[in-house]
Protein backbone atom coordinates (compact mmCIF):
# COMPACT_ATOMS: atom_id res chain seq x y z
CA UNK A 1 0.00 0.00 0.00
CA UNK A 2 2.84 2.37 0.96
CA UNK A 3 4.34 1.88 -2.47
CA UNK A 4 1.17 3.09 -4.13
CA UNK A 5 0.73 6.08 -1.77
CA UNK A 6 4.36 7.06 -2.18
CA UNK A 7 3.89 6.78 -5.91
CA UNK A 8 0.85 9.04 -5.91
CA UNK A 9 2.62 11.59 -3.64
CA UNK A 10 5.64 11.61 -5.91
CA UNK A 11 3.41 11.94 -8.94
CA UNK A 12 1.71 14.98 -7.38
CA UNK A 13 5.14 16.49 -6.59
CA UNK A 14 6.37 15.96 -10.15
CA UNK A 15 3.23 17.57 -11.52
CA UNK A 16 3.38 20.43 -9.09
CA UNK A 17 7.02 21.09 -9.88
CA UNK A 18 6.18 21.04 -13.57
CA UNK A 19 8.71 18.32 -14.38
CA UNK A 20 10.13 19.20 -17.77
CA UNK A 21 10.40 15.63 -19.01
CA UNK A 22 6.83 14.74 -18.10
CA UNK A 23 5.48 17.86 -19.83
CA UNK A 24 7.56 17.08 -22.92
CA UNK A 25 6.38 13.44 -23.03
CA UNK A 26 2.78 14.52 -22.52
CA UNK A 27 2.92 17.05 -25.35
CA UNK A 28 4.57 14.51 -27.66
CA UNK A 29 1.93 11.92 -26.80
CA UNK A 30 -0.84 14.39 -27.58
CA UNK A 31 0.78 15.46 -30.84
CA UNK A 32 1.31 11.90 -32.11
CA UNK A 33 -2.08 10.50 -31.05
CA UNK A 34 -4.03 13.57 -32.24
CA UNK A 35 -2.31 13.49 -35.63
CA UNK A 36 -3.05 9.78 -35.98
CA UNK A 37 -6.71 10.31 -34.98
CA UNK A 38 -7.13 13.31 -37.29
CA UNK A 39 -5.74 11.32 -40.23
CA UNK A 40 -7.93 8.35 -39.30
CA UNK A 41 -10.99 10.64 -39.35
CA UNK A 42 -10.03 12.24 -42.67
CA UNK A 43 -9.69 8.85 -44.32
CA UNK A 44 -12.12 6.82 -42.21
CA UNK A 45 -15.30 8.91 -42.37
CA UNK A 46 -15.48 9.14 -46.19
CA UNK A 47 -14.52 5.46 -46.42
CA UNK A 48 -17.22 4.53 -43.89
CA UNK A 49 -19.72 6.64 -45.86
CA UNK A 50 -18.83 4.94 -49.14
CA UNK A 51 -19.17 1.50 -47.53
CA UNK A 52 -22.52 2.52 -46.01
CA UNK A 53 -24.01 4.06 -49.14
CA UNK A 54 -22.63 2.13 -52.09
CA UNK A 55 -22.88 -1.47 -53.15
CA UNK A 56 -19.91 -2.72 -55.15
CA UNK A 57 -17.98 -5.89 -55.75
CA UNK A 58 -15.67 -6.70 -52.81
CA UNK A 59 -17.59 -4.50 -50.36
CA UNK A 60 -18.34 -7.44 -48.06
CA UNK A 61 -14.66 -8.33 -47.99
CA UNK A 62 -13.67 -4.78 -47.03
CA UNK A 63 -16.32 -4.63 -44.28
CA UNK A 64 -15.06 -7.97 -42.91
CA UNK A 65 -11.50 -6.62 -42.99
CA UNK A 66 -12.61 -3.47 -41.16
CA UNK A 67 -14.35 -5.55 -38.50
CA UNK A 68 -11.24 -7.70 -38.08
CA UNK A 69 -9.10 -4.57 -37.89
CA UNK A 70 -11.22 -3.28 -35.00
CA UNK A 71 -9.84 -6.05 -32.83
CA UNK A 72 -6.35 -6.26 -34.29
CA UNK A 73 -3.61 -6.68 -31.62
CA UNK A 74 -1.34 -3.58 -31.67
CA UNK A 75 1.81 -5.71 -31.73
CA UNK A 76 0.74 -7.19 -35.06
CA UNK A 77 0.26 -3.70 -36.50
CA UNK A 78 3.59 -2.69 -34.94
CA UNK A 79 5.33 -5.63 -36.57
CA UNK A 80 3.75 -4.87 -39.94
CA UNK A 81 4.75 -1.18 -39.86
CA UNK A 82 8.24 -2.08 -38.59
CA UNK A 83 8.72 -4.56 -41.45
CA UNK A 84 7.63 -1.97 -44.01
CA UNK A 85 9.70 0.88 -42.57
CA UNK A 86 12.76 -1.21 -41.61
CA UNK A 87 15.91 -0.08 -43.32
CA UNK A 88 15.85 -3.07 -45.63
CA UNK A 89 12.04 -2.98 -45.96
CA UNK A 90 9.98 -1.65 -48.91
CA UNK A 91 9.88 1.92 -47.52
CA UNK A 92 13.24 1.72 -45.72
CA UNK A 93 14.68 4.48 -47.87
CA UNK A 94 12.38 7.00 -46.21
CA UNK A 95 14.32 6.45 -42.97
CA UNK A 96 11.21 6.66 -40.84
CA UNK A 97 11.74 3.78 -38.42
CA UNK A 98 12.10 5.01 -34.80
CA UNK A 99 10.60 8.40 -35.59
CA UNK A 100 7.34 10.02 -34.39
CA UNK A 101 6.06 9.70 -37.99
CA UNK A 102 6.37 5.92 -37.78
CA UNK A 103 4.37 6.02 -34.55
CA UNK A 104 1.68 8.16 -36.23
CA UNK A 105 1.46 5.57 -39.03
CA UNK A 106 1.11 2.67 -36.56
CA UNK A 107 -1.51 4.47 -34.47
CA UNK A 108 -3.34 5.51 -37.63
CA UNK A 109 -3.57 1.87 -38.72
CA UNK A 110 -4.88 0.93 -35.27
CA UNK A 111 -7.58 3.61 -35.07
CA UNK A 112 -8.61 3.63 -38.75
CA UNK A 113 -10.70 0.41 -38.60
CA UNK A 114 -12.51 1.76 -35.51
CA UNK A 115 -13.31 5.07 -37.23
CA UNK A 116 -14.43 3.31 -40.42
CA UNK A 117 -16.52 0.78 -38.47
CA UNK A 118 -18.25 3.40 -36.30
CA UNK A 119 -18.84 5.71 -39.30
CA UNK A 120 -20.24 2.85 -41.36
CA UNK A 121 -22.65 1.87 -38.57
CA UNK A 122 -23.76 5.49 -37.94
CA UNK A 123 -24.32 6.39 -41.57
CA UNK A 124 -26.05 3.09 -42.27
CA UNK A 125 -28.53 3.88 -39.50
CA UNK A 126 -29.74 7.01 -41.35
CA UNK A 127 -33.18 6.63 -42.95
CA UNK A 128 -32.44 5.94 -46.66
CA UNK A 129 -35.37 8.16 -47.59
CA UNK A 130 -33.69 11.07 -45.79
CA UNK A 131 -30.60 10.50 -47.91
CA UNK A 132 -32.87 10.57 -50.99
CA UNK A 133 -34.34 13.85 -49.76
CA UNK A 134 -30.84 15.35 -49.35
CA UNK A 135 -30.00 14.44 -52.97
CA UNK A 136 -33.39 15.78 -54.08
CA UNK A 137 -32.60 19.12 -52.42
CA UNK A 138 -29.82 19.54 -54.96
CA UNK A 139 -26.84 18.59 -52.81
CA UNK A 140 -23.64 17.58 -54.55
CA UNK A 141 -21.56 14.60 -53.40
CA UNK A 142 -19.59 16.58 -50.79
CA UNK A 143 -22.65 18.35 -49.48
CA UNK A 144 -24.37 14.98 -49.03
CA UNK A 145 -21.34 13.70 -47.11
CA UNK A 146 -21.23 16.84 -44.98
CA UNK A 147 -24.96 16.67 -44.15
CA UNK A 148 -24.69 12.98 -43.31
CA UNK A 149 -21.72 13.66 -41.02
CA UNK A 150 -23.73 16.42 -39.39
CA UNK A 151 -26.78 14.18 -39.09
CA UNK A 152 -24.80 11.32 -37.51
CA UNK A 153 -22.53 13.49 -35.39
CA UNK A 154 -23.35 11.59 -32.18
CA UNK A 155 -22.22 8.30 -33.68
CA UNK A 156 -19.23 9.93 -35.33
CA UNK A 157 -18.10 11.47 -32.05
CA UNK A 158 -18.11 7.92 -30.70
CA UNK A 159 -15.82 7.11 -33.64
CA UNK A 160 -13.50 9.98 -32.64
CA UNK A 161 -13.43 8.77 -29.03
CA UNK A 162 -12.78 5.17 -29.99
CA UNK A 163 -10.07 6.19 -32.48
CA UNK A 164 -8.31 8.53 -30.08
CA UNK A 165 -8.64 6.00 -27.24
CA UNK A 166 -7.03 3.28 -29.34
CA UNK A 167 -4.20 5.59 -30.41
CA UNK A 168 -3.28 7.08 -27.07
CA UNK A 169 -3.52 3.88 -25.06
CA UNK A 170 -1.51 1.50 -27.21
CA UNK A 171 2.05 0.65 -26.27
CA UNK A 172 3.26 -2.36 -28.24
CA UNK A 173 3.29 -0.79 -31.70
CA UNK A 174 4.78 2.47 -30.40
CA UNK A 175 7.65 0.50 -28.84
CA UNK A 176 8.23 -1.50 -32.02
CA UNK A 177 8.26 1.40 -34.48
CA UNK A 178 9.25 4.27 -32.17
CA UNK A 179 11.86 2.54 -30.09
CA UNK A 180 11.07 4.61 -26.94
CA UNK A 181 13.99 6.98 -27.59
CA UNK A 182 14.32 9.60 -24.86
CA UNK A 183 13.50 13.09 -26.14
CA UNK A 184 12.41 11.73 -29.52
CA UNK A 185 9.84 8.97 -29.52
CA UNK A 186 9.10 8.41 -25.84
CA UNK A 187 5.41 8.75 -25.09
CA UNK A 188 3.37 8.27 -21.93
CA UNK A 189 2.68 4.56 -22.46
CA UNK A 190 6.20 3.55 -23.45
CA UNK A 191 7.70 5.67 -20.66
CA UNK A 192 5.37 4.00 -18.15
CA UNK A 193 6.54 0.56 -19.30
CA UNK A 194 10.17 1.64 -19.02
CA UNK A 195 9.82 3.15 -15.54
CA UNK A 196 7.89 0.14 -14.29
CA UNK A 197 10.68 -2.13 -15.54
CA UNK A 198 13.22 -0.01 -13.73
CA UNK A 199 11.22 -0.18 -10.51
CA UNK A 200 10.60 3.61 -10.54
CA UNK A 201 6.99 3.15 -9.57
CA UNK A 202 6.39 6.75 -8.50
CA UNK A 203 7.39 8.03 -11.94
CA UNK A 204 5.36 5.24 -13.59
CA UNK A 205 2.34 6.22 -11.50
CA UNK A 206 2.82 9.90 -12.35
CA UNK A 207 2.95 9.07 -16.06
CA UNK A 208 -0.07 6.79 -15.82
CA UNK A 209 -2.08 9.45 -14.02
CA UNK A 210 -1.22 11.99 -16.72
CA UNK A 211 -2.36 9.46 -19.34
CA UNK A 212 -5.64 8.77 -17.54
CA UNK A 213 -6.35 12.47 -16.92
CA UNK A 214 -5.51 13.30 -20.53
CA UNK A 215 -7.77 10.57 -21.90
CA UNK A 216 -10.50 11.65 -19.50
CA UNK A 217 -10.29 15.34 -20.47
CA UNK A 218 -10.39 14.61 -24.19
CA UNK A 219 -13.34 12.27 -23.77
CA UNK A 220 -15.07 14.72 -21.43
CA UNK A 221 -14.82 17.43 -24.08
CA UNK A 222 -16.13 15.10 -26.79
CA UNK A 223 -18.91 13.76 -24.57
CA UNK A 224 -20.00 17.31 -23.73
CA UNK A 225 -20.33 18.06 -27.43
CA UNK A 226 -22.03 14.73 -28.07
CA UNK A 227 -24.59 15.09 -25.34
CA UNK A 228 -25.52 18.70 -26.04
CA UNK A 229 -29.09 18.23 -27.13
CA UNK A 230 -29.27 20.42 -30.16
CA UNK A 231 -26.09 21.35 -31.90
CA UNK A 232 -26.61 24.03 -34.56
CA UNK B 1 -49.37 12.41 -74.58
CA UNK B 2 -50.96 15.18 -76.57
CA UNK B 3 -48.38 17.03 -78.66
CA UNK B 4 -50.01 20.46 -78.29
CA UNK B 5 -49.24 20.82 -74.56
CA UNK B 6 -46.27 22.92 -73.47
CA UNK B 7 -44.35 20.02 -71.96
CA UNK B 8 -42.00 21.18 -69.22
CA UNK B 9 -40.92 17.60 -68.62
CA UNK B 10 -41.10 14.91 -71.28
CA UNK B 11 -40.77 11.21 -70.49
CA UNK B 12 -40.02 8.98 -73.45
CA UNK B 13 -39.65 5.22 -73.68
CA UNK B 14 -38.75 4.97 -69.99
CA UNK B 15 -38.09 1.50 -68.58
CA UNK B 16 -37.17 0.88 -64.94
CA UNK B 17 -36.22 -2.60 -63.82
CA UNK B 18 -35.69 -4.14 -60.38
CA UNK B 19 -33.88 -7.43 -60.14
CA UNK B 20 -34.28 -7.87 -63.91
CA UNK B 21 -38.05 -7.39 -63.71
CA UNK B 22 -39.64 -4.38 -65.43
CA UNK B 23 -41.55 -2.38 -62.85
CA UNK B 24 -42.22 0.71 -64.94
CA UNK B 25 -42.62 1.18 -68.68
CA UNK B 26 -43.74 4.58 -69.89
CA UNK B 27 -43.90 5.06 -73.62
CA UNK B 28 -44.61 8.79 -73.52
CA UNK B 29 -45.77 11.21 -70.85
CA UNK B 30 -45.69 15.00 -70.95
CA UNK B 31 -45.81 17.03 -67.77
CA UNK B 32 -47.36 20.41 -68.73
CA UNK B 33 -45.68 23.60 -67.56
CA UNK B 34 -47.22 25.38 -64.60
CA UNK B 35 -49.86 22.73 -63.98
CA UNK B 36 -50.46 20.07 -61.38
CA UNK B 37 -50.17 16.59 -62.88
CA UNK B 38 -51.59 14.02 -60.50
CA UNK B 39 -50.22 10.49 -60.83
CA UNK B 40 -52.83 8.09 -59.53
CA UNK B 41 -53.14 4.35 -59.46
CA UNK B 42 -53.33 1.37 -57.13
CA UNK B 43 -50.48 0.35 -54.82
CA UNK B 44 -47.51 -0.98 -56.74
CA UNK B 45 -48.61 0.67 -59.99
CA UNK B 46 -45.26 2.45 -60.33
CA UNK B 47 -46.27 5.99 -59.30
CA UNK B 48 -43.47 6.48 -56.78
CA UNK B 49 -40.99 4.77 -59.11
CA UNK B 50 -41.86 7.28 -61.83
CA UNK B 51 -41.40 10.13 -59.35
CA UNK B 52 -38.05 8.67 -58.23
CA UNK B 53 -37.00 8.52 -61.88
CA UNK B 54 -37.91 12.21 -62.26
CA UNK B 55 -35.84 12.98 -59.14
CA UNK B 56 -32.94 11.17 -60.83
CA UNK B 57 -32.43 8.94 -57.80
CA UNK B 58 -32.65 5.70 -59.77
CA UNK B 59 -31.05 4.51 -62.95
CA UNK B 60 -33.54 3.60 -65.68
CA UNK B 61 -32.71 0.64 -67.89
CA UNK B 62 -33.74 2.70 -70.91
CA UNK B 63 -35.40 5.93 -71.96
CA UNK B 64 -35.01 9.68 -71.83
CA UNK B 65 -36.22 12.37 -69.48
CA UNK B 66 -36.01 15.96 -70.61
CA UNK B 67 -36.58 19.23 -68.81
CA UNK B 68 -37.20 22.11 -71.21
CA UNK B 69 -35.92 19.84 -73.95
CA UNK B 70 -32.57 19.18 -72.21
CA UNK B 71 -31.69 15.70 -70.99
CA UNK B 72 -32.19 15.63 -67.20
CA UNK B 73 -29.38 13.14 -66.61
CA UNK B 74 -26.72 15.32 -68.32
CA UNK B 75 -26.00 17.18 -65.09
CA UNK B 76 -28.09 15.62 -62.30
CA UNK B 77 -27.11 18.11 -59.56
CA UNK B 78 -27.96 21.07 -61.79
CA UNK B 79 -31.27 19.46 -62.78
CA UNK B 80 -32.17 18.68 -59.16
CA UNK B 81 -31.48 22.31 -58.26
CA UNK B 82 -34.30 23.33 -60.59
CA UNK B 83 -36.64 21.02 -58.71
CA UNK B 84 -37.82 20.36 -55.15
CA UNK B 85 -39.39 17.33 -53.54
CA UNK B 86 -41.60 16.52 -50.57
CA UNK B 87 -42.67 13.08 -49.42
CA UNK B 88 -45.23 11.42 -47.15
CA UNK B 89 -42.60 11.52 -44.39
CA UNK B 90 -41.49 15.11 -43.74
CA UNK B 91 -37.79 13.99 -43.73
CA UNK B 92 -36.41 16.96 -41.84
CA UNK B 93 -32.80 17.18 -40.76
CA UNK B 94 -31.62 17.36 -37.19
CA UNK B 95 -31.63 21.17 -36.99
CA UNK B 96 -34.06 24.03 -36.39
CA UNK B 97 -37.14 24.62 -38.53
CA UNK B 98 -35.57 27.75 -40.01
CA UNK B 99 -32.32 25.95 -40.85
CA UNK B 100 -34.30 23.17 -42.54
CA UNK B 101 -36.25 25.57 -44.74
CA UNK B 102 -33.08 27.51 -45.58
CA UNK B 103 -31.02 24.42 -46.38
CA UNK B 104 -31.76 24.01 -50.13
CA UNK B 105 -30.87 27.67 -50.64
CA UNK B 106 -27.59 27.16 -48.77
CA UNK B 107 -26.81 24.14 -50.94
CA UNK B 108 -27.35 26.37 -53.98
CA UNK B 109 -24.99 29.01 -52.57
CA UNK B 110 -27.67 31.72 -52.31
CA UNK B 111 -26.49 34.91 -50.56
CA UNK B 112 -27.34 35.13 -46.87
CA UNK B 113 -29.78 38.05 -47.10
CA UNK B 114 -31.69 36.36 -49.95
CA UNK B 115 -31.80 33.09 -47.99
CA UNK B 116 -33.18 34.77 -44.90
CA UNK B 117 -35.72 36.75 -46.91
CA UNK B 118 -37.09 33.69 -48.73
CA UNK B 119 -37.05 31.51 -45.62
CA UNK B 120 -39.02 34.04 -43.55
CA UNK B 121 -41.48 34.52 -46.43
CA UNK B 122 -42.21 30.81 -46.83
CA UNK B 123 -42.37 30.15 -43.10
CA UNK B 124 -44.99 32.89 -43.00
CA UNK B 125 -46.88 31.55 -46.05
CA UNK B 126 -47.22 28.10 -44.50
CA UNK B 127 -48.22 29.59 -41.12
CA UNK B 128 -45.20 28.25 -39.24
CA UNK B 129 -43.25 31.47 -38.58
CA UNK B 130 -43.77 30.98 -34.84
CA UNK B 131 -42.04 27.57 -35.06
CA UNK B 132 -38.92 28.93 -36.80
CA UNK B 133 -36.58 28.47 -33.82
CA UNK B 134 -38.08 25.14 -32.77
CA UNK B 135 -36.06 21.99 -33.35
CA UNK B 136 -37.38 19.89 -36.22
CA UNK B 137 -37.75 16.81 -34.02
CA UNK B 138 -40.17 18.64 -31.71
CA UNK B 139 -42.92 19.11 -34.29
CA UNK B 140 -46.25 17.37 -34.76
CA UNK B 141 -46.88 15.47 -38.02
CA UNK B 142 -48.85 18.32 -39.57
CA UNK B 143 -46.29 20.95 -38.54
CA UNK B 144 -43.43 18.85 -39.89
CA UNK B 145 -45.22 18.47 -43.23
CA UNK B 146 -45.72 22.24 -43.43
CA UNK B 147 -41.98 22.68 -42.86
CA UNK B 148 -41.26 20.12 -45.57
CA UNK B 149 -43.50 21.97 -48.06
CA UNK B 150 -42.12 25.39 -47.05
CA UNK B 151 -38.63 23.98 -47.66
CA UNK B 152 -39.68 22.78 -51.10
CA UNK B 153 -41.18 26.16 -52.09
CA UNK B 154 -38.36 28.23 -50.54
CA UNK B 155 -35.90 27.09 -53.18
CA UNK B 156 -38.25 28.56 -55.82
CA UNK B 157 -38.32 25.39 -57.89
CA UNK B 158 -39.48 25.26 -61.48
CA UNK B 159 -40.70 21.74 -60.79
CA UNK B 160 -42.24 20.37 -57.62
CA UNK B 161 -42.22 16.59 -57.11
CA UNK B 162 -44.59 15.44 -54.38
CA UNK B 163 -45.11 11.87 -53.18
CA UNK B 164 -48.27 11.57 -51.07
CA UNK B 165 -47.38 14.68 -49.05
CA UNK B 166 -50.72 14.78 -47.24
CA UNK B 167 -51.16 11.06 -46.57
CA UNK B 168 -49.48 10.93 -43.18
CA UNK B 169 -51.43 13.80 -41.66
CA UNK B 170 -54.63 13.44 -39.61
CA UNK B 171 -57.93 14.38 -41.33
CA UNK B 172 -58.67 17.91 -39.97
CA UNK B 173 -55.02 19.03 -40.28
CA UNK B 174 -54.92 17.54 -43.75
CA UNK B 175 -57.93 19.55 -44.86
CA UNK B 176 -56.28 22.85 -43.85
CA UNK B 177 -52.94 21.85 -45.31
CA UNK B 178 -54.45 20.92 -48.68
CA UNK B 179 -56.42 24.19 -48.77
CA UNK B 180 -53.26 26.24 -48.06
CA UNK B 181 -51.27 24.21 -50.57
CA UNK B 182 -53.92 24.61 -53.29
CA UNK B 183 -53.94 28.38 -52.79
CA UNK B 184 -50.14 28.66 -52.89
CA UNK B 185 -49.85 26.45 -55.98
CA UNK B 186 -52.53 28.42 -57.83
CA UNK B 187 -50.60 31.63 -57.13
CA UNK B 188 -47.05 30.43 -57.77
CA UNK B 189 -47.82 27.86 -60.50
CA UNK B 190 -44.78 25.61 -60.38
CA UNK B 191 -44.91 22.57 -62.64
CA UNK B 192 -46.08 19.99 -60.12
CA UNK B 193 -46.12 16.21 -60.18
CA UNK B 194 -48.29 14.91 -57.36
CA UNK B 195 -48.35 11.20 -56.58
CA UNK B 196 -51.47 10.23 -54.69
CA UNK B 197 -53.69 7.24 -54.18
CA UNK B 198 -56.46 9.54 -52.96
CA UNK B 199 -58.95 10.13 -55.76
CA UNK B 200 -60.51 13.18 -54.11
CA UNK B 201 -57.09 14.78 -53.71
CA UNK B 202 -56.31 14.13 -57.38
CA UNK B 203 -59.62 15.65 -58.47
CA UNK B 204 -59.22 18.66 -56.23
CA UNK B 205 -55.61 19.53 -57.00
CA UNK B 206 -54.90 18.05 -60.42
CA UNK B 207 -55.07 19.93 -63.71
CA UNK B 208 -54.00 16.78 -65.53
CA UNK B 209 -54.35 13.24 -64.37
CA UNK B 210 -52.25 10.24 -65.33
CA UNK B 211 -53.53 6.85 -64.30
CA UNK B 212 -50.87 4.17 -63.82
CA UNK B 213 -51.72 0.49 -63.64
CA UNK B 214 -49.18 -2.36 -63.60
CA UNK B 215 -46.26 -0.03 -64.29
CA UNK B 216 -47.80 1.53 -67.40
CA UNK B 217 -49.63 4.76 -68.07
CA UNK B 218 -53.15 3.58 -68.78
CA UNK B 219 -54.87 6.92 -69.29
CA UNK B 220 -53.99 10.63 -69.31
CA UNK B 221 -56.43 13.50 -69.41
CA UNK B 222 -58.36 16.15 -67.55
CA UNK B 223 -59.37 14.78 -64.13
CA UNK B 224 -63.11 14.73 -64.79
CA UNK B 225 -62.52 13.10 -68.14
CA UNK B 226 -60.55 10.25 -66.59
CA UNK B 227 -63.03 9.88 -63.73
CA UNK B 228 -66.14 9.94 -65.92
CA UNK B 229 -64.76 8.22 -69.00
CA UNK B 230 -62.27 5.56 -67.92
CA UNK B 231 -60.57 3.79 -70.78
CA UNK B 232 -61.15 0.21 -69.59
CA UNK B 233 -62.66 -1.80 -66.76
CA UNK B 234 -59.56 -1.70 -64.55
CA UNK B 235 -59.38 2.07 -64.91
CA UNK B 236 -63.12 2.30 -64.19
CA UNK B 237 -62.70 0.24 -61.07
CA UNK B 238 -59.78 2.39 -59.87
CA UNK B 239 -61.64 5.66 -60.37
CA UNK B 240 -64.35 4.26 -58.11
CA UNK B 241 -67.15 3.38 -60.51
CA UNK B 242 -69.29 0.96 -58.53
CA UNK B 243 -71.28 -0.54 -61.41
CA UNK B 244 -69.28 -2.06 -64.26
CA UNK B 245 -71.70 -4.37 -66.03
CA UNK B 246 -71.81 -6.37 -69.24
CA UNK B 247 -74.16 -4.59 -71.59
CA UNK B 248 -75.95 -7.76 -72.58
CA UNK B 249 -77.05 -8.42 -69.02
CA UNK B 250 -78.68 -5.08 -68.34
CA UNK B 251 -82.29 -4.43 -69.26
CA UNK B 252 -81.71 -0.73 -68.57
CA UNK B 253 -79.15 -0.50 -71.32
CA UNK B 254 -81.49 0.02 -74.26
CA UNK B 255 -80.69 3.73 -74.62
CA UNK B 256 -77.08 3.41 -73.43
CA UNK B 257 -74.18 4.40 -75.70
CA UNK B 258 -72.51 1.71 -77.79
CA UNK B 259 -70.06 -0.52 -75.95
CA UNK B 260 -69.72 -3.95 -74.40
CA UNK B 261 -69.33 -2.78 -70.82
CA UNK B 262 -71.36 -0.12 -69.08
CA UNK B 263 -70.00 2.03 -66.26
CA UNK B 264 -72.50 3.72 -63.99
CA UNK B 265 -71.66 5.62 -60.80
CA UNK B 266 -73.85 4.57 -57.87
CA UNK B 267 -75.05 8.17 -57.34
CA UNK B 268 -76.48 8.10 -60.89
CA UNK B 269 -78.70 5.11 -60.20
CA UNK B 270 -82.15 6.63 -59.44
CA UNK B 271 -84.62 4.72 -57.26
CA UNK B 272 -88.39 5.23 -57.23
CA UNK B 273 -91.43 3.47 -55.82
CA UNK B 274 -92.82 0.72 -57.99
CA UNK B 275 -95.85 1.74 -59.98
CA UNK B 276 -94.53 5.03 -61.27
CA UNK B 277 -94.12 5.28 -64.99
CA UNK B 278 -90.82 4.22 -66.60
CA UNK B 279 -87.93 2.47 -64.93
CA UNK B 280 -87.12 -1.18 -64.50
CA UNK B 281 -88.07 -3.29 -61.50
CA UNK B 282 -85.36 -4.52 -59.10
CA UNK B 283 -85.28 -6.09 -55.60
CA UNK B 284 -83.41 -4.50 -52.68
CA UNK B 285 -80.74 -6.89 -51.39
CA UNK B 286 -79.19 -4.72 -48.71
CA UNK B 287 -79.00 -1.13 -47.52
CA UNK B 288 -76.29 0.38 -45.31
CA UNK B 289 -74.91 3.78 -44.41
CA UNK B 290 -71.56 4.46 -46.08
CA UNK B 291 -69.89 7.90 -45.64
CA UNK B 292 -73.20 9.63 -44.87
CA UNK B 293 -74.96 8.14 -47.93
CA UNK B 294 -77.21 5.09 -48.08
CA UNK B 295 -75.60 2.41 -50.20
CA UNK B 296 -78.28 0.16 -51.61
CA UNK B 297 -77.55 -3.15 -53.30
CA UNK B 298 -80.14 -4.26 -55.84
CA UNK B 299 -80.69 -7.25 -58.05
CA UNK B 300 -82.24 -6.81 -61.44
CA UNK B 301 -82.52 -9.70 -63.86
CA UNK B 302 -79.75 -11.58 -62.07
CA UNK B 303 -77.42 -8.56 -62.25
CA UNK B 304 -76.31 -6.79 -59.04
CA UNK B 305 -76.44 -2.99 -59.08
CA UNK B 306 -75.32 -0.49 -56.46
CA UNK B 307 -77.13 2.79 -55.83
CA UNK B 308 -76.22 5.63 -53.47
CA UNK B 309 -78.70 8.20 -52.24
CA UNK B 310 -79.04 10.64 -49.34
CA UNK B 311 -80.53 9.23 -46.12
CA UNK B 312 -83.55 11.53 -46.37
CA UNK B 313 -84.32 10.33 -49.91
CA UNK B 314 -84.05 6.71 -48.75
CA UNK B 315 -86.45 7.30 -45.83
CA UNK B 316 -88.87 9.08 -48.14
CA UNK B 317 -88.83 6.09 -50.46
CA UNK B 318 -90.16 3.94 -47.59
CA UNK B 319 -88.66 0.74 -48.96
CA UNK B 320 -87.07 -2.11 -47.01
CA UNK B 321 -84.73 -4.97 -47.82
CA UNK B 322 -86.58 -7.55 -49.96
CA UNK B 323 -88.96 -4.95 -51.46
CA UNK B 324 -89.23 -4.13 -55.14
CA UNK B 325 -88.15 -0.70 -56.42
CA UNK B 326 -88.08 0.93 -59.81
CA UNK B 327 -84.63 1.77 -61.17
CA UNK B 328 -84.04 4.62 -63.58
CA UNK B 329 -80.67 5.59 -65.15
CA UNK B 330 -80.27 8.53 -67.55
CA UNK B 331 -78.46 7.42 -70.75
CA UNK B 332 -75.96 10.31 -70.38
CA UNK B 333 -74.94 8.89 -66.97
CA UNK B 334 -73.74 5.71 -68.64
CA UNK B 335 -70.20 5.40 -69.97
CA UNK B 336 -69.61 2.51 -72.33
CA UNK B 337 -66.37 0.62 -72.90
CA UNK B 338 -65.79 -1.55 -75.97
CA UNK B 339 -64.25 -4.99 -75.49
CA UNK B 340 -61.47 -3.96 -77.88
CA UNK B 341 -60.21 -1.59 -75.16
CA UNK B 342 -59.82 -4.45 -72.76
CA UNK B 343 -56.36 -5.84 -72.14
CA UNK B 344 -57.61 -8.66 -69.92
Amino acid sequence: MDLIWDGIREAARLWWAGDREIIEITLRTLAISSSATALALLIGIPLGAVLALRRFWGRGLIVAAVNTGMGMPPVVIGLLVALILWRTGPLGRLDLIYTPTAMVVAQLLLSLPLVVGFSLASIQSVNPRLIGQIWAMGANRWQVLWLLVRETRLGLLAAVMAGFGAAISEVGASMQVGGNLAGETRVLTTATVLETGRGNFEVAIALSLVLVVLAFLVNLALTTVQQRRFVR
Amino acid sequence: MSPQVDAHIAVRDLVVQRGGVTVLEVEALDIPRGQVSALIGPNGAGKSTLLAALQLVLHPARGTLTLDGEPMHADPVRTRRRMAAAFQEALLLNMSVRANVELPLRLRGAPRTRRRELTEYWLERFGIADLASRHAKQLSGGEAQRVSLARAFASQPEVLLLDEPFAGVDAPTREHLIADFAEIVSQTRPTTVLVTHDRDEALRLGDQLALLIDGRVRQVGAPLDVFDRPIDREAASFVGIENILPRASLALAQDAPVGDWLCIRAEQVGLERVGLEGGVGARVLSAKLVSSLMQVELIQDGVTLVAKLPRAAWSQLGVEVGDQVSVRIAPEAIHAIADSRERL
